[in-house]
């Protein structure tokens, strides 16, 4: 690629290693190539053991694989931290004041800012959803944002997701393995700590109870083991200390919905769902689905009961509606995004098409509802025939498609059969918002770990790395 | 607690339970064959009334031979009863259940319970992929048993004592409690046809096999001090409450976690009965009495109690 790649070791000054980065660097020399071959062994059996697995889509049913962990930290300093967090906070806010408004006067459309048809005729509109109150105005409880870099000052957001964002275990479990496998490099650099996270979901998810109970009951909705993300649910609802609930324990009767215990019926107050929207209610949604719970919609507007993330967010962050993010912030909060955007061009406006189309071997093409690395075209990367299939694909439902330059995204340290070796990287922040908003320090660290590949996902073959904010009064030292 | 939860554990105690006398089994008829006592194997099919489905697995072995049938019966025995996956009760297919049922309460159980029963499934998994030539079976199945040890070990240090918990001891101890009285009420009708307890010319190997299959030959020197004998071989199964595998001990146990499920959730029903009438039949009982009934009747009526009670317990607590 033409473009310089930021590396966020070695990108320093004349090409020194960046401060954030030298407890690791030092880390690196230090430790032989035998050492760090056997604690990555080690790993592997340790995330085995564990059951910390993953079922890739398309994977013969009950496989599990384990994604790739690599042992080398992304390291944050506190300063970039410290941007990166106002402008979560800042983007997050935009977004459920959006939803709040998408779902009732929508006040943005009448002052002009964002076009009526781009909510109500996008497929992820939930009429169900029209009209609700929801505690505290929040629509989007847990928002996973997806930042790239691609310089030392430059970060963009790349997508949101406000629907039922996963991978917060790995943040947790990652931390953990690292802690057990190196020691030594916490007690050399002062890393903020990821591991209150559950304990803010908790009182995230009960403070958004329609009841004033004190202790509401929370419950985490999960389609059952056989769901790629099980293990979270699994996890999440355990360091909580909530029933982890399938479609068949929960019912609705008079309105409220209850959970089958051997006790009888208990009352639930707050449901976390990972299941989708489509199947939340078979008598409201799809008929067919067996993963939901019959009549939850309805108690759902009787004020009875809160699903959570809200139903309907799909419509905040889709990659149509990424476009308007900018201008969501301006138009609710009188502010000016602190965090940009990747360019983009749209398909359903005719000079941005016209662009796409002529500039597609340098673009990244995607489905503007496509998800998981799927549904899109690297252009940089792809042959002469893949780019003119694709082109079809455009042209007959160009509105379907949003197009993106080709980010050199940075990289980063990884452990690689050749050695340790750049690799591209992502980051995921998982934002909290309730009655208020928190954030845990960093997220998840996704890396390509195919020489030159830019696309991160699990299910193509991305791992995770250790994400480490260093505290203020460790930060670049001199 | 969800009742899918209580259901889950139920299972999982139940068929950890099944893998661990399973691989007990297999040992002592394996000993004994080697004391060259006849066709053991079709009383240990009998054991688990699975006598039409070893006799299909047989034959379709025996087709796959080219020597023709007979002298591979035991060997295809213990692949049966151990690593047949369409054998819903071999220890693979109990392993792999109760890994299912635990697999979906990762959040309500420990992680040293979960590991030593994720850690054994694998173990399996790996030794028995492809083709089993040069697998060492009696060493899997001597891991099978101390890793099953090993879980319910790990249960006992480590699980809080909820209700969650004393729905896995429900399911460990009233399959164990069948379990034994499946056993001793084969073997001794295959010893004893007759029924009676005394015997000319006692086959010393065969009884301590019988004993051998709840792990209690030194139990029964240590308790007895005597020389076996059939009577106190089926005491010792059925109504000493200090043998941990005995029928008695184990109906007490599934008492004592019925009597805290009804302090938890303060309610009473058919189940509580059941569990508390035969404790008390085992408590109760004497062993000349016993044989005066005849014992095949005795375990026969025990056992259709104990699966009318797991039929109860499912009624009362919403488990199905």
């Amino acid at each position: 690629m033409a473009v310089k790649t930021f590396d966020e070791m070695r990108s320093g000054a004349n090409g020194a290693v960046r401060p954030p980065y030298e407890g690791v660097a030092r880390w690196l020399e230090t430790t032989s190539a035998e050492r760090l071959a056997a604690t990555r062994a080690e790993v592997d059996l340790f995330y085995r053991r564990h059951g910390i697995t993953f079922g890739a889509y398309g994977a013969a049913e009950g496989s599990e694989t384990t994604i790739p962990f690599d042992i080398i930290p992304r390291v944050l300093a506190w300063d970039e931290w410290e941007y990166l967090h106002k402008g979560l906070v800042q983007r997050v806010r935009a977004l459920n004041a959006f939803l709040a408004d998408a779902y009732n006067e929508r006040e943005i459309c009448r002052a002009g800012v964002i076009p009526e048809a781009q909510i109500l005729m996008n497929a992820e509109f939930v009429s169900m959803a029209q009209g609700l109150k929801l505690p505290g105005g929040v629509h989007a409880h847990i928002a996973g944002i997806d930042l790239v870099r691609v310089g030392e000052k430059n970060f963009y957001v790349l997508e949101d997701n406000v629907r039922t964002p996963s991978g917060v275990s790995y943040v947790l479990e990652n931390r953990e393995v690292m802690m057990r496998l190196a020691p030594e490099l916490f007690s050399a650099m002062r890393v903020l700590p990821v591991a209150d996270y559950t304990e803010e979901l908790l009182s995230t998810l009960r403070s958004v109870s329609f009841s004033d109970d004190a202790e509401p009951n929370v419950v985490l909705l999960t389609p059952g083991h056989y769901n790629s993300a099980y293990f979270e649910h699994a996890f999440l609802a355990d360091e909580m200390g909530i029933e982890l609930a399938k479609g068949s324990d929960l019912f609705v009767d008079e309105g409220r919905v209850y959970m089958r215990t051997p006790r009888g019926p208990q009352r639930v107050d707050v449901i976390y769902r990972r299941v989708d929207d489509a199947f939340l209610d078979p008598l409201a949604m799809r008929p067919d689905s067996y993963l939901g719970v019959a009549g939850l919609l309805g108690a759902l507007r009787a004020g009875r009961v809160n699903i959570v993330n809200a139903l309907g967010n799909g419509v905040a962050d889709d990659k149509s509606t990424y476009t308007y993010v900018p201008e969501m912030v301006r138009f609710y909060l009188g502010e000016e995004p602190i965090l940009q955007n990747v360019p983009t061009y749209r398909g359903d406006r005719p000079d941005d098409l016209k662009y796409i189309l002529e500039h597609m071997p340098e673009l990244v093409v995607k489905e503007v509802h496509g998800s998981g690395g799927k549904g899109m075209l690297v252009g940089p990367t792809s042959s002469r025939k893949e780019i003119e299939e694709f082109a079809q694909l455009v042209k007959a439902r160009p509105d379907n498609y949003i197009a993106q330059p080709t980010l050199a995204l940075s990289t980063c340290p990884t452990f690689v059969s050749q050695g340790v070796a750049p690799r591209h990287v992502d980051l995921r922040p998982f934002v909290l918002s309730g009655r208020k908003i928190t954030i845990v320090p960093g997220g998840l660290t996704r890396v390509a770990l195919k020489e030159g590949s830019l696309v991160v996902n699990s299910s193509q073959g991305g791992g995770t790395k250790d994400t480490w904010v260093l505290a203020p009064d460790a930060a670049t030292a001199d | 607690m969800l009742s899918s939860t209580a259901k889950n554990l139920y299972w999982m105690g139940r068929y950890l339970q099944r893998a661990k006398t399973t691989a007990r089994l297999i040992e002592a008829t394996q000993r004994m064959a080697l004391q060259s006592r006849g066709k053991e194997a079709e009383a240990v099919v009998a054991i688990f009334g699975m006598e039409d489905e070893f006799r299909h697995a047989l034959a379709h072995n025996n087709a796959q031979r080219q020597g023709g049938p007979g002298r591979k019966q035991l060997s295809d025995l213990v692949d049966f009863l151990a690593f047949d996956e369409n054998n819903p009760s071999s220890i693979v297919s109990s392993i792999s259940s109760a890994r299912r049922n635990a697999r979906e309460e990762r959040n309500n159980i420990t992680v040293d319970v979960w590991e030593s029963l994720n850690g054994l499934w694998l173990e399996l998994n790996a030794k028995l992929k492809g083709t089993r030539t040069g697998v060492d079976r009696g060493a899997l199945i001597e891991s099978v048993k101390k890793q099953a040890v090993m879980i319910f070990g790990a249960a006992q240090v480590t699980l809080l004592r909820d209700e969650a918990y004393n729905f896995l001891q429900l399911g460990a101890f009233l399959e164990r409690a069948d379990n034994t009285a499946r056993i001793l009420d084969v073997k001794y009708h295959r010893l004893m046809p007759d029924g009676s307890p005394h015997a000319e010319n006692l086959d010393y190997f065969a009884w301590s096999e019988v004993l051998a299959c709840i792990g209690a030959v030194r139990t029964y020197r240590r308790i007895f001090r005597s020389s076996l004998d059939p009577m106190k071989i089926a005491e010792l199964m059925m109504l000493r409450r200090d043998v941990p595998r005995s029928v008695h001990h184990c109906l007490w146990m599934v008492d004592l976690s019925m009597r805290e499920l009804a302090d938890t959730y303060g309610t009473h029903g058919e189940a509580d009965r059941l569990a508390g009438e035969l404790h008390a039949r085992l408590r109760y009982a004497r062993i000349d009495q016993v044989f005066e009934i005849g014992l095949h009747k005795f375990l026969g009526g025990l056992r259709d109690d104990i699966a009318t009670l797991s039929d109860e317990i499912g009624r009362q607590f919403l488990l199905d």
